[in-house]
Parts: C-alpha cells; sequence; structure tokens
C-alpha cells in the first residue's frame, strides 16, 4: 500500500497516479535531452512535435474515447489513408471545391465509425473482429481509388500547408498542429464537462449497470465509433496537407501507435479510466523518443519501436498491478 | 426440428465454390501434371503456399480456444526469419564455382530461429497467465516491439541467403509434394491427434468455455494457457522458415505483414468461436485453404490483387453475421413471418 499513501502524500488522486507517472516520464525524457544535446530546448524543438504528431493526436484523441468505452478502433489509420486518398481523387481529379469535400469525407468517415459501431452494439460483435474487417475495407478502397500516389497541387491545400501561425519569439506552428490542439480541447470539454462524457466512463466502468441507470448504452457506442471516425478522417486531411498527397500507403500501422499513445497516457484497456490529457502526453512521448533518436544521430529507426514496445509493457505491467490493488482493496 | 449441419458444412461448401468458380474460369485450374517426378499445378501451387498461413492459424486455433488471442504472430514471423537469415548467412563463393557456404550449421541456425519464436510465445503466455494481462494487449506489445527487434537483427537490411540446402524447406518436394505442404499437414495432424487421444482438447475447451470453473474442476488452466502461447509463437517460427527459405532471404519490415489478421481469418471462417470454447482444427485448415485459394482466384481473374483486402473483409463481415445469435434472431424474423 506503499504507493497509496506516498500518493495521498502528494495530495494525488488515486486514478491520477498513472497520468502523474506518465508525466513524470515526459519531463524525464526532456531532461535527459537538454542535457545530452545542445538546442534540445529549443521552443521550436517541441513545437515541431505538435506539428509533426499533429494527425496522430488528433486519431489517439478518438481512440480515447472507444478505448474509455472497452472497445478498440483498428479501422483508424485506414480510415485516415481512405480519407487522403479519396481527398486528393475528389479534388484533383473530379475537380471538387475543397468546401464541399471537406465536409462530405468528414461525415463518411463519422458515417463509417458509426456504421460500425453499430454492427458492434446491435449484433454483439467483438469490436477487433469488426474494426480489422474496417480496417480491410477502408485499406482495399484505397487500391480501388488509385495504387500509386496522387499528388495535390489545389491552391487551397498549398496554402494551409505553408501558413504558419506565429507564436512570438520566432517560433511558429502549422495550421494541421492548430487544428489539433482544437481538437484536443473540444475532446476535453466533451468527455468531461457534457452528459455524453460521463455516459462513456459509466459504460466503460460497467456496462450492464450503465444500461441498469438508464443510460442510453447503444446510442453512446455507435456515437463513440462516429467519433473515431471522424477523428480519423479528421487526422487524413491534416496528414494530407501535411503530405499534399493521398496515398494508400500513408498511415500504415497508425492504430498501434494511437493505442499505444492512449495506453502509456494511463487510460486503462478495460474502460473507464483515462484522460484525454493523458493521451495527449503519450503522444508527446513518442514524438519525443523520435526526436531524441534522430538527435542522436547514431541510433538506428528500428530503436523507436523498441523502446514504444517497451514503454508499452513497463505501462501494462503497472497498469495490472494498480488493478490488483484496487481489486484487494474492495475485497476487504 | 431441422438436424443441425456439420460444423465444416460452411467452410466445405465455400472452398467447394470457390474451386469451381476458378475451374469455370480457367480450365487447366484443376490439372495436375508431373515434371521431374513432382506434382505441379494451382491446386499444388495452393497448398504450397497456404503452408505458413495453416501453422500460424492453427496455432491460433488452440490459443483462441482457450480464450486467448495472439496478434503478435507476424512480428514473430519476421524474428524467426531474422534469426535464420543471419545465422545462416553465407556468402556466394564465386571461386569455388558458386559454392554457397553456410555461417553456422544448418542444424544450429534452424534451431536458433525456433527457439526465439518458442521464446516470443513463451513471452506472451508469460504476460497473458502471470501478469494477467488482456490477450489482446500483452500480445500487442509484441507486435509492436518484434519488428524492431527484427530489424535489429538483420540491422535493418534484407538479408538474402545463399546457402542452398536451407531452400529445401520452402521450395522442395518431398516424395513429389511440396515439402512445406507435407510439413504443416504433419505437425497440424499431430496436434489433432495429441488432442484427441489425449484429455488436452477437452481441457482446452474448459478453459475456452469457463476459466474459473476450468480450474475449480482440477484443470490446470495457467500451464495449459501458458503452453498454448507458447505452441502459437512455435507455429509462428516454422512459417518464419518456409517463407525466408522460400523467398530465399529475411525482410524485417515485411515478412508476415498482416498474417496475424489472415490467420484470425483463417480460425474464424473455419467455425471456432472468437470467444473461446469450440474450436476446429481441421476447420482452420480449410479456412486457410479458402483465402489461399480467393488469392488465386483474384489473380486469375485479372483483378487488382489489392481489392483481396475488400473480399477479405466481405468475407469476416458474413462469417462474423452468421455467428452473432442477434443477427440470426433478426433474419430468422425476417424469414418466418409472425403469424397474424
Amino acid at each position: 500500500m506503499a504507493t497509496n499513501y506516498s500518493a495521498a502524500f502528494l495530495g494525488l488522486d488515486r486514478r491520477l497516479v498513472p497520468l502523474a507517472a506518465t508525466l513524470a516520464l515526459f519531463v524525464a525524457m526532456v531532461v535527459f535531452g537538454a542535457f545530452s544535446y545542445d538546442a534540445f530546448l529549443a521552443p521550436q524543438v517541441f513545437l515541431n512535435l505538435a506539428i509533426d504528431n499533429a494527425f496522430l493526436f488528433i486519431v489517439a484523441v478518438g481512440m480515447t474515447f472507444v478505448i474509455l468505452t472497452g472497445g478498440i478502433d483498428l479501422s483508424v489509420g485506414s480510415v485516415l489513408a481512405l480519407t487522403t486518398m479519396s481527398v486528393a481523387a475528389l479534388v484533383e481529379r473530379a475537380g471538387m471545391s475543397p468546401a464541399f469535400a471537406i465536409p462530405l469525407l468528414l461525415a463518411g468517415g463519422a458515417a463509417f465509425g458509426a456504421l460500425q459501431g453499430f454492427l458492434i452494439h446491435r449484433y454483439r460483435l467483438q469490436p477487433f473482429i469488426v474494426t480489422l474487417a474496417g480496417m480491410f475495407v477502408a485499406r482495399g478502397l484505397c487500391y480501388l481509388i488509385d495504387t500509386d500516389s496522387i499528388p495535390i497541387r489545389n491552391p487551397f491545400f498549398v496554402a494551409l500547408a505553408d501558413a504558419r501561425i506565429p507564436l512570438g519569439g520566432g517560433t511558429a506552428i502549422s495550421s494541421g498542429a492548430a487544428i489539433a490542439v482544437l481538437t484536443v480541447v473540444v475532446a476535453v470539454w466533451i468527455a468531461h464537462s457534457t452528459r455524453f462524457g460521463r455516459t462513456v466512463y459509466a459504460i466503460g466502468g460497467s456496462p450492464k449497470s450503465a444500461a441498469l441507470m438508464g443510460l442510453p448504452v447503444g446510442a453512446t457506442l455507435v456515437r463513440v465509433y462516429a467519433i473515431s471516425g471522424f477523428c480519423a478522417a479528421l487526422a487524413g486531411l491534416v496528414m494530407s496537407v501535411y503530405m499534399l498527397s493521398g496515398y494508400s500507403l500513408h498511415a500504415v500501422g497508425l492504430e498501434l501507435d494511437a493505442i499505444a499513445a492512449v495506453v502509456i497516457g494511463g487510460t486503462l484497456l478495460t474502460g473507464g479510466v483515462g484522460y484525454v490529457a493523458g493521451t495527449c502526453i503519450g503522444v508527446l512521448i513518442l514524438g519525443i523518443i523520435q526526436t531524441l533518436v534522430i538527435f542522436n544521430g547514431t541510433l538506428s529507426s528500428w530503436w523507436t519501436r523498441i523502446v514504444i514496445g517497451v514503454l508499452l509493457f513497463l505501462f501494462c505491467l503497472s497498469q495490472r498491478l494498480i488493478e490488483g490493488r484496487a481489486a484487494a482493496g474492495r475485497s476487504r | 426440428m431441422k438436424r443441425p449441419l456439420p460444423t465444416l458444412f460452411w467452410p466445405c461448401a465455400t472452398l467447394a465454390l470457390l474451386i469451381a468458380l476458378n475451374a469455370s474460369v480457367n480450365p487447366g485450374f484443376l490439372t495436375l501434371s508431373v515434371r521431374d517426378g513432382h506434382l505441379y499445378g494451382n491446386l499444388i501451387d495452393i497448398l504450397n503456399r497456404a503452408a505458413p498461413l495453416a501453422l500460424v492459424a492453427a496455432g491460433m486455433t488452440l490459443v483462441i480456444a482457450a480464450r486467448g488471442l495472439d496478434i503478435s504472430v507476424g512480428a514473430v514471423v519476421a524474428i524467426s526469419a531474422a534469426t535464420a537469415a543471419v545465422l545462416i548467412g553465407g556468402t556466394l563463393n564465386m571461386d569455388a564455382g558458386a559454392e554457397a557456404t553456410s555461417r553456422f550449421p544448418l542444424w544450429f541456425a534452424l534451431f536458433a530461429a525456433l527457439g526465439a519464436a518458442l521464446a516470443c510465445g513463451l513471452w506472451n503466455g508469460a504476460l497473458v497467465v502471470g501478469a494477467g494481462m488482456q490477450p489482446i494487449i500483452a500480445t500487442l506489445i509484441l507486435m509492436v516491439a518484434g519488428r524492431g527487434v527484427a530489424q535489429l537483427i538483420t540491422s535493418g537490411q534484407i538479408l538474402t541467403i545463399y546457402y542452398p540446402p536451407y531452400f529445401y524447406i520452402g521450395n522442395g518436394f518431398l516424395a513429389g509434394v511440396p515439402f512445406a505442404a507435407v510439413l504443416a499437414a504433419v505437425i497440424i495432424a499431430a496436434v489433432h491427434l495429441a488432442l484427441k487421444l489425449t484429455p488436452l482438447g477437452l481441457y482446452i475447451r474448459a478453459i475456452g468455455i469457463n476459466p474459473l470453473a476450468a480450474r475449480i474442476a482440477g484443470v490446470r488452466a495457467r500451464p495449459i494457457t501458458l503452453a498454448l502461447y507458447a505452441f502459437c509463437g512455435l507455429m509462428a517460427g516454422i512459417a518464419g522458415l518456409i517463407v525466408s527459405s522460400n523467398v530465399k532471404s529475411a525482410d524485417a519490415n515485411n515478412a508476415g505483414q498482416l498474417l496475424e489478421l489472415d490467420a484470425i481469418l483463417a480460425v474464424t471462417l473455419g467455425g471456432t468461436q472468437l470467444t473461446g470454447g469450440r474450436f476446429s482444427l481441421a476447420g482452420t485448415v480449410l479456412g486457410a485453404l479458402i483465402i489461399q485459394t480467393l488469392t488465386s482466384t483474384i489473380y486469375s481473374l485479372g483483378v487488382p490483387p489489392e481489392v483481396n483486402l475488400v473480399f477479405k473483409a466481405a468475407l469476416i463481415f458474413a462469417v462474423m453475421l452468421l455467428q452473432s445469435t442477434e443477427f440470426r434472431a433478426t433474419v430468422r424474423k425476417l424469414v418466418t413471418r409472425p403469424a397474424d
């Protein structure tokens, strides 16, 4: 029970312990980077984390809601790729105005997610398998549009790609990073200040109790997957601006990074416990691992994956220990 | 009351349908020819190519039957292939008339590769049984890190293997039949017999239906579950040997890519319930053959091979909905009109 005492000593709610651990890890990595490399603490290094990982932020936020209900969404990477592909095909080949294409694709992503949520809820199918099939469908549809990359030259997208929002002191963020920040703010508000957000937590805690309390379990589940699909489509638009191309091999394996960010951010995979803010720190940790590998220069890129795996392991293990202790506390 | 259809009816029917479709499009599909004492033909080709998938899916079947899941098999295939390729290595010695050598003895490389795969399986099992993690999450860790480890082993290169004896595993023939297919058939048949002749199959089913009840009834659930994950890892290791021997190289990034999904699909197609309990090894083998035949069909129909993913997804949805009691209830309501 030492952890509980120390947590109480620090004035922390026990549910905040994983979040605090994540934050401490992030700070430790920054301190390590600052001592090892000159120029690591430059503000632009941190802003680049937001710029280069904008799409991961957005996808991971959507994934947080799904995991909070105890589900999982493996289709996000493919939906992202399908969005980049569709926007490129619609705008460049069909000559559609971005003003139509963007809302259309956002609605499409939400509808794709909602359909998966419906299948999961209505027919009691496993989220893992349904979203796996969704992943195949979306990736396959990408190839149906084109197997090659489609460059985007539309003036609106090019202007968005070049746009930099100055933050003073010679630093700036991209439009994608701004959208990511906005998404996070809205998501925090939804999760903690709306009836829908509280229902999500209740379902994750116990779907049966939530249903008995009269909460709309089915509608909420459908909406949660719709949010994840919407976020994936939004991330797809951000990525098509970032890359200025649509490609069926964009974001392969992104769902794993998103899940890793959510877990490292302290969200329990069994649902019910976790914070959107934690997920953001999770994404920052993944980003800073990459930055450290780049700053080092001699480390090969595969170390990123190994370190992410080790972190996942440590966090899942500590989650199990916390859960075990909580269960022991309840049974007393 | 109608008699229920045999468990393997749907997988058999699907496979027969696919083969019939192929035969109608391509009249030469069913012909087998003998060249140099080896059997050749589309059907033999499918058997050969389905072998790694069938092995991995067989391991996956047992894990799923005991209420588990292993999504790291693709990464384990890459690790096994990388280990074998590094240890065999070998350079083409042009002076000695293009004679290729192996860095370590072949048996040592094979054992090391399988040992690495077995260790991966034990690691997964330890996380699930020892640490009590959810199977998806426990194996997700190795799925994420595994390809990094495989790249570490190969130093990020695609290793080419020059040692001809190693090619036998993926390209050789035994009694006229591809060796990989024979190997897969022998292993799966042995496992099938072991499950039939010992109570092990019953134990696995008991764990899958109710782990707690099984343990109280005296089934040693923990060691058995651990062994199943280890077995699944070993199967992925053998698949890695077959795959790398077949293409004579090890690609840490792409060997076994999406194999975990194909394996789960094969298991589902074969009628094994993803919620554990009921399982069928024979069904899984049929499932693997269906997936491989589907791939061949796509090629022979001239459809871009990438579209294969959409067909696979359609198959998953169909099988999933057929297994769902709620969906069957809905359909029954639609078909049998209410008496009013």
